[in-house]
């Protein structure tokens, strides 16, 4: 493939790139094909409930490629990504929220039924515009966008960098969490969102809307994961990663790091929201369990298993460990958390690179013995 | 004494009974008598035994009026009168109720209640506080004293000047006037406003408040003046309340808080399973209680070296098993630590339950000081704090005045120059970290005190425990205790007039704002140690 001049497409230069799509693009197909060509009862169909599983992966993966991002290429190990994918998530659901209509239970022409529950007699302001489709997913975007900027000066202005940025980013979505829990937020609180009817005028609870919302999910993966390898390819990238391992020498050779990290910040922001929208109507619910800090640093072990600094690395983390996840909590619901709490130790330290760096240490050593890219001290600095 | 009250009760009554009152050889027969004024059918009639019992000067007419009240005193099918010890189940073991012998089980159907109405149980509790009065026992007297608090009628408040005059006790006696005064207040005079100034019993306030909105206007001036310096002193008291709340809720942070100070200021890393450590310490004292059955506070006791000894060796297994290995990659011993976490968190539940454990609290460590009416200070809170301090303390002269201290701070500040000096780094870290997580133990022995033990009790404190860290700034164990004691009582002056949700949020906004302003904490280190 030709070198291309524009620079979301400039990635297709790479052959790491060119491998993910190429293998993203079989999968969806083989999936979909599965899905609609073969009969119910074949034993190679794959049925609609596992459809909707694939769709909720990628839209973790989507996930995990925001949080290497950030963690793997500038060096900020973010405890708060969940607080983003949240809030993506609950503008997605406030959108879908509206869709119902008056089919709530209530029977509500204009409120959601907890708000009637609640005896309000009107939207809150913040609900408006959400009835529309452009405005709903412009805000998935904008709102994590909006915290991620703001959030973000303050931090980076300050240079809070390293495990006092960490524990401030979990602050910040435990404090996000209870206040998601309050009624009085007019989110729906302990219960959160759900009981969503259609999207887009689709039934959310038809086949074809299952595997529509999957297709979506790997388009959307594959788009972020672009427009995530032209950011980490560009000049701009480089900066990144100068500033991942010398912030200080960064800085002294004239380079507006805080400005580089906030832009980054915030488009990794953004993409964790579209994650979250994705995986809302999915799930059928979003509720503020999706703040909870424990769900954030499992994001990031995704990443750290999957190996930071490749992007596709978080992709195949993400999914390891959710399959895993789904097949433990299925088979034995105790053991998961033993499975979780082992894998952060094992990985962390037996595998500072991940899966991704495994396979690459093999690859490369059939080819040549010298290494180009940084071990992990370099890359935890 | 006896006499006066005596000789009042006569000068009340229409029946004379006077005859009955005096002990004499047919004592029982008189008493006899007393009793069957009660076993009549009319309540108007028993309010009038009850009163004769009360005059009648005997010994034993508390128990019958206690008794009575409780609906204790029973009749048996032969006529004596017999006072039910338990009447569960069903034979009821009595004695009885003139010579205080037992007289073994009765069927209940062989015993007859004397049955009360709400009126006379009124009767009987003011009748047994006024012959309260009179015991010598006291710790009665002042019971009594607090139930005339506004009981006081026409009848009683003559006397009741005389048993001031006579009261050797000035809690007693300042009860006693002020429960006159209530009357006094209520018969409109305005003097009594003035012995009422300043006492904060809510009944009091709720006859001052009476009085105000009456119609003599000298009155109502006077009480809405003495109420409104009243209601300026609760909230004086109240405000001391919020903050004995605020530090002893500042006092559990510091607790959990200072050996993750300790162990991030050396070594650099943040151990998320800091929270687990304390939950460790938590229930060792659970267990230590199991072992120890009957005796909760030689457990209690005996859980603190015991607590800490549990978490520092797992503190040391955490430490020699996975930290040393991710040496100079804090941001990964921060994710293996998590690790830790959820596995010791799953162990628990697994092992011992999934759900809450109680722990008791010892006697001397139940109950509480009550400084006036408004204000009393919980023990529980107490003792907490003052361990807090005391481990305080304790860590501030490890860290000044012993070897192990002078070797910490040393590599805190330059370990590679610690080093060379001859420091053994690797040393320091162990020890460091085993004093961090036995500082941890000892928090969760206090957070037992104060909380339910259960799998999540660390989650609960280790985001708290993190900002208390940030705010204080790393190395200062200063820096901890002003930063943990003020987050407390920031917390707590928030809570009633946000909510605890709203004060949580509020402060965790807070802390990310100071940290725009501080970012190395309050009391940041100086020097070439901060940049590390």
């Amino acid at each position: 493939m030709q070198a291309s001049r524009f620079w979301l497409t400039r990635p297709f230069a790479e052959r790491s790139t060119q491998l993910f799509l190429a293998v993203l693009l079989a999968a969806m197909t083989l999936v979909t094909l599965l899905h609609v060509a073969l009969p119910q009862g074949h034993p190679l169909h794959v049925n609609a409930y596992t459809v909707n599983l694939f769709g909720k992966y990628l839209s973790y993966a989507l996930l995990a490629v925001a949080v290497d991002l950030v963690w793997g290429y500038l060096g900020i190990l973010s405890l708060g990504h969940g607080a983003f994918f949240a809030l993506g998530g609950y503008a997605m659901g406030m959108y879908l929220m509206r869709q119902i209509g008056d089919r709530g239970v209530y029977g509500h022409p204009e409120l959601p039924d907890f708000m009637v529950f609640l005896n309000w007699d009107a939207l809150p302001w913040y609900w408006a515009g959400f009835d529309m489709a452009w405005f709903a997913f412009l805000m998935v975007l904008l709102a994590p966008g909006a915290l991620a900027l703001v959030f973000g000066f303050l931090a980076f202005r300050s240079r809070v960098t390293g495990v006092y940025l960490s524990i401030i980013t979990q602050a910040l979505t435990f404090a996000l969490m209870l206040a998601f829990f309050r009624n009085e937020m007019g989110f729906g609180g302990n219960n959160g969102l759900t009981d969503f009817r259609d999207i887009l005028g689709f039934n959310l609870r038809s086949d074809q809307t299952r595997l529509g919302l999957f297709l979506a999910s790997g388009v959307a993966l594959a788009l972020g994961y672009l427009l995530c390898r032209a950011i980490v390819g560009s000049k701009l990238g480089r900066v990144c990663v100068a500033t991942r391992d010398a912030e200080a020498r960064t800085r002294f050779l004239g380079y507006r790091v805080e400005r580089v990290q906030l832009f980054v910040f915030v488009v990794s922001a953004m993409l964790a929201g579209v994650a979250g929208a994705l995986y809302v109507p999915q799930v059928g619910i979003i509720n503020p369990s999706e703040f909870s800090p424990l769900f954030s640093i499992e994001i990031v072990l995704w990443v750290a298993l999957g190996g930071r600094a490749t992007l596709y690395g978080a992709v195949i983390g993400a999914i390891l460990v959710n399959y895993a996840k789904t097949v433990f909590t299925g088979v034995m619901p105790d053991a998961w958390l033993f499975a979780l709490g082992g894998l952060f130790v094992l990985v962390t330290v037996f595998l500072p690179r991940g899966v991704a760096g495994l396979l690459a240490w093999r690859i490369r050593r059939r080819r040549r013995p010298d290494d180009d890219e940084p071990t992990g001290s370099e890359v935890s600095a | 004494m006896r006499r006066l009250l005596f000789f009042w009760l006569l000068s009340l009554l229409a029946v004379p009974l006077g005859a009955q009152a005096q002990p004499s050889a047919d004592d029982d027969s008189a008493a006899i008598a007393l009793l069957e004024a009660l076993d009549v059918g009319s309540f108007a009639d028993k309010a009038a035994g009850i009163e004769a019992i009360v005059q009648s000067d005997d010994e034993r007419a508390r128990g019958w009026l206690q008794a009575l009240l409780d609906g204790r005193l029973q009749r048996a099918d032969d006529g004596r009168f017999v006072v039910v010890l338990d009447n569960r189940g069903r034979d009821w073991p009595v004695e009885d109720a003139l010579t205080g012998e037992p007289l073994g089980e009765m069927s209940r159907r062989d015993l007859d209640r004397i049955g009360i109405n709400n009126a006379l149980r009124n009767q009987l509790r003011s009748a047994i506080a006024v012959v309260d009065l009179y015991a010598p026992d006291l710790t009665l007297r002042r019971a009594s004293a607090e139930r005339l608090l506004g009981e006081v009628d026409a009848d009683l408040a003559g006397p009741l000047a005389e048993v001031i005059e006579g009261e050797e006790d000035a809690r007693v006696r300042q009860r006693l006037s002020q429960a006159l005064a209530i009357h006094r207040l209520e018969q409109g005079e305005v003097a009594a406003v003035a012995d009422l100034e300043g006492s904060l019993h809510p009944r009091v306030r709720v006859a001052l408040a009476r009085a105000a909105s009456g119609d003599d206007p000298v009155l109502v001036d006077a009480a809405r003046s003495a109420l409104n310096g009243i209601e300026q002193m609760i909230k004086v008291n109240r405000a001391a309340e919020t903050l004995y709340f605020g530090l002893s809720l500042g006092s559990v942070l510091v607790l959990a808080a200072i050996g993750l100070a300790i162990t991030f200021g050396v070594m650099g890393v943040i151990n998320m399973a800091h929270g687990e450590l304390i939950m460790l310490g938590a229930y060792t004292t659970w267990a230590m209680q199991q072992l120890l059955p009957g005796q909760p506070g030689l457990a209690l006791v005996l859980s603190v070296p015991a607590g800490f000894l549990v978490a520092a060796l797992a503190g040391i297994a955490i430490e020699r098993g996975v930290i040393q290995f991710l040496k100079g990659r804090p941001l990964e011993t921060l994710l293996a630590t998590f690790g830790i976490s959820l596995i010791l968190q799953q162990l628990v539940r697994t092992v011992i339950s999934p759900q809450n454990r109680t722990v008791v609290s010892p006697e001397w460590m139940s109950g509480s000081i009550a400084i006036n009416d408004a204000l009393s200070l919980t023990l529980n809170r107490m003792v907490v704090i003052g361990f807090a301090l005391a481990v305080f303390a304790g860590l501030m002269l490890i860290m000044r005045r012993t070897r192990l201290g002078l070797e910490v701070r040393a590599v805190t500040q330059n370990r590679a120059m610690a080093r060379s000096m001859g420091i053994r780094a690797t040393r320091v870290d162990i020890l460091t970290f085993a004093l961090g997580s036995g500082v941890a133990g000892l928090a969760g022995v206090a957070l037992s005190q104060l909380t339910n033990v259960g799998p999540n009790l660390g989650q609960n404190y280790i985001i708290d425990s993190f900002m208390v860290v940030v705010f204080g700034g790393v190395g200062n164990l200063w820096g901890t205790l002003v930063a943990g004691l003020s987050l407390g009582v920031i917390n707590q002056v928030l809570e009633p007039w946000a909510g605890a949700v709203l004060a949580k949020i509020i402060v965790l906004v807070f802390i990310i704002l100071f940290i725009q302003k501080r970012p190395r904490g309050l009391f940041p280190q100086k020097g070439r140690a901060a940049e590390g």
